[in-house]
């Protein structure tokens, strides 16, 4: 799998087929256990801490639920980078605050604290964070779980933009399949650690492999089985064995 | 039968473990303890929530000891005639343990539980890992602070509980027992040594304040990233840091005295 | 919360706790009333100590004068030996002695110099030769049995 430079890709599967786990690895979160992962030429599980870190401030991820620091406010969540990375002058970084801000709108915010934020707000303003020292390298996990459409489509429509404005590389992992499809430029499938297939929106809304066709036309059974693996379900019922075979009989 | 021997090593294993994690994180901490002194605002932020936030409690708990001291030893020194010494039992009681003793016990039930529900939560909300991807070390911007934040308000607090139950035990010796101030400074002054009595409880409460610390902030950081798994790691802070608090006092306790 | 209001606040608490380590030290402590100032030490070496400690008082007509610094048994003459370490201030003649008393009955045990007439002065590592050894209890009332015991017969 490789995923170029400037462009936003989405990586799709179902709940708990490792699509996280896959951002925890590019991060460097995690080591792989065979394998390697190589983020602009290095590889990142080999990399000592400080080389690491280094990495890391060309990165920046936006966590499943926002993850904004519950005892900064908005301004200082955004700020948080700048004050520890650089050593710009308070007005500046007010000034740059505001403009990230400004780009996911809701300059109204700054002085609220996480907590007063709804969820969509709270989506947005940790997505002005995450851009706060302009990445070149930007990850969201799981951005658009649990919001209402209208906050869907505004968090679709930020990433998309900061990804064109920034000339960012974004990797989207989701499972909402219409909402990537309109915004990304490529897309991977992954089940059971593999890929599964992968493309372009329009390659995938014209595939025809079982995966990909279930989970874009969102059907119940196919290759992933709509019942968790289980012994069989007039044992588990625990109706007696010999009725059955009676019945059979 | 087996079973209950099993669960016991289990347990063992598991306390060994958790002992040596702790060891190892507290080398951590210390050496990524830079940060707190280099931008103090930091750590002087804690040291609000953790000691200024105490200061009630531990005055308060402080004049009440001071008091009950006073009037159960007057009790008791009244049969032999020496309640002028009151005012020894009283400084030498809480200087040497009891002011120590309960303010580390206080500070972990007030201080030590919130700071580990704190961190519990950063990392339960991914505070923590949002942090670790800002490439900003969590254990150097968010734990070193807390922990050196503890260390420094404990002996503060223990001084503080120390003094305030001494004042407590005159206004029960002057003012109830009728007893003359002068005598009362006086006799206390003549018994309570310096070197002996005052360093060692300070020496003692910093211990205490390294011990607590180190456990809230551990218990924090490795609690299970769950509501529940947070709750369990404050109740642990509290059982963790009381039981250590308690066995370190034994020890440091045994060591002074033979150095009479 | 404000960073003025947290730095006022923590300021407060640091002086707070300063002021009370202040007053445990000169309050209640003895940390001003001794001063640590120059000494010199004497031997004095009794049959009996009896229940004097280490640090416990030197007085001098019933001033503080010094501390018992030491405590050891000569192994030869089995004596007890006690270095005092005495305030430079006070000066005592050579042929000072030292006895071992109780103030009061259950009173802590301290060492008594009664000052002589010598115009030598006592110095350092001196040792002074008339003590008084502590009085048991035990020793004591023994004595006095024994008196009686002996004046007995002539009273009847």
């Amino acid at each position: 799998m490789t995923i170029p430079k400037g462009k936003l890709v989405a990586i799709m599967g179902g709940s708990g087929c490792g699509k996280t786990t896959l951002l925890r690895l590019i991060g460097g979160q995690l080591k792989p256990s065979s394998g390697q992962v190589k983020v602009a030429g290095q590889v990142v599980g080999d990399l000592d801490r400080e080389a690491l870190y280094a990495l890391r401030r060309k990165m920046s991820m936006l966590f499943q639920f926002g993850a904004l620091f519950t005892d900064m406010s908005v301004f200082d969540n955004i700020a948080f980078q700048l004050r520890e990375h650089t050593e710009l002058p308070e007005d500046m970084i007010r000034d740059l605050v505001l403009m990230k801000l400004n780009a996911v709108g809701l300059r109204g915010t700054a002085k609220l604290y996480p907590a007063e934020l709804s969820g969509g707000m709270a989506r947005r303003v940790a997505l002005a964070r995450a851009v706060a020292l302009d990445p070149e390298l930007i990850m969201y996990d799981e951005p658009f779980a649990g919001l209402d459409p209208i906050s869907l489509a505004a968090v679709g429509n930020t990433i998309r933009r900061l990804n064109d404005t920034l000339g960012a590389t974004s990797i989207v992992v989701t499972h909402d399949v219409i909402e990537s499809l309109q915004i990304v430029d490529y897309l991977y499938f992954v089940a059971d650690g593999k890929i599964v297939g992968h493309g372009t929106p329009d390659d995938i809304r014209a595939s025809t492999e079982p995966f990909v066709k279930q989970f874009v036309h969102a059907e119940m059974d196919g290759p992933v089985p709509f019942h968790y693996p289980a012994a069989q379900y007039a044992d588990d019922l625990g109706l007696p064995l010999e009725k059955k075979s009676r019945g059979a009989a | 039968m087996i079973e209950p021997i099993r669960g016991l090593g289990a347990r063992g294993i598991e306390t060994i473990w958790r002992g040596g994690a702790m060891a190892r994180f507290f080398w951590l901490v210390l050496v990524q303890s830079g940060m707190s002194f280099r931008r103090l605002s930091l750590t002087v932020r804690e040291i609000y929530f953790a000691g200024v936030m105490s200061l009630v409690i531990i005055m308060v708990s402080g004049l009440f000891v001071g008091m009950v001291l006073g009037l159960q030893g007057f009790e008791t020194l009244q049969k032999y005639g020496a309640e002028e010494t009151m005012g020894v039992l009283v400084a030498l009681s809480l200087v040497r343990e009891l002011g120590p003793v309960v303010t580390a016990l206080l500070f972990a039930s007030r201080a030590g539980s919130a700071i580990t529900a704190e961190i519990g939560l950063m990392k339960a909300t991914e505070q923590l890992k949002a942090m670790d991807m800002m490439a900003i070390d969590p254990v150097a911007r968010v734990v070193a602070p807390r922990f050196w934040a503890g260390v420094i308000s404990m002996p503060i607090l223990a001084a503080l509980f120390s003094a305030m139950g001494i004042f407590g035990g005159y206004i029960v010796a002057v003012a109830l027992v009728g007893i003359d101030p002068g005598v009362f400074w006086a006799n206390m002054q003549s018994a309570v040594d310096f070197r002996y009595d005052i360093l060692n409880g300070i020496i003692k409460s910093i211990a205490f304040g390294i011990a607590v610390s180190i456990i809230a902030t551990f218990e924090g950081f490795d609690a299970d990233p769950t509501a529940e798994g947070v709750s369990r790691a404050t109740t642990r802070t509290v059982v963790t840091s009381a039981l250590t608090v308690l066995a370190i006092d034994l020890i440091l306790t045994a060591f002074m005295i033979r150095g009479l | 919360m404000d960073r003025k209001t947290i730095d006022l606040w923590v300021g407060i608490f640091l002086l707070l706790g300063f002021g009370a380590l202040l007053f445990l030290a000169l309050k209640v402590g003895n940390l001003g009333s001794e001063r640590t100032g120059a000494l010199y030490t004497v031997e004095a070496r009794f049959e009996n100590i009896g229940g004097l400690k280490l640090k416990a008082p030197v007085k001098s007509s019933g001033v503080l004068v010094g501390r018992v610094t030491d405590i050891r048994l000569d192994p030869e003459k089995f004596q007890a030996v006690a270095t005092l370490s005495i305030d430079k201030r006070f000066e005592f003649p050579k042929d000072t002695g030292a006895s071992i008393l109780t103030s009061g009955l259950l009173g802590e045990v301290y060492i008594g110099l009664d000052a002589g007439g010598d115009d030598k002065k006592l110095a350092q590592g001196d040792r002074i030769k008339i003590t008084q050894s502590a009085v048991v209890l035990e020793r004591l009332i023994g004595q006095f049995m024994f008196n009686r015991a002996a004046e007995g017969p002539d009273k009847k």
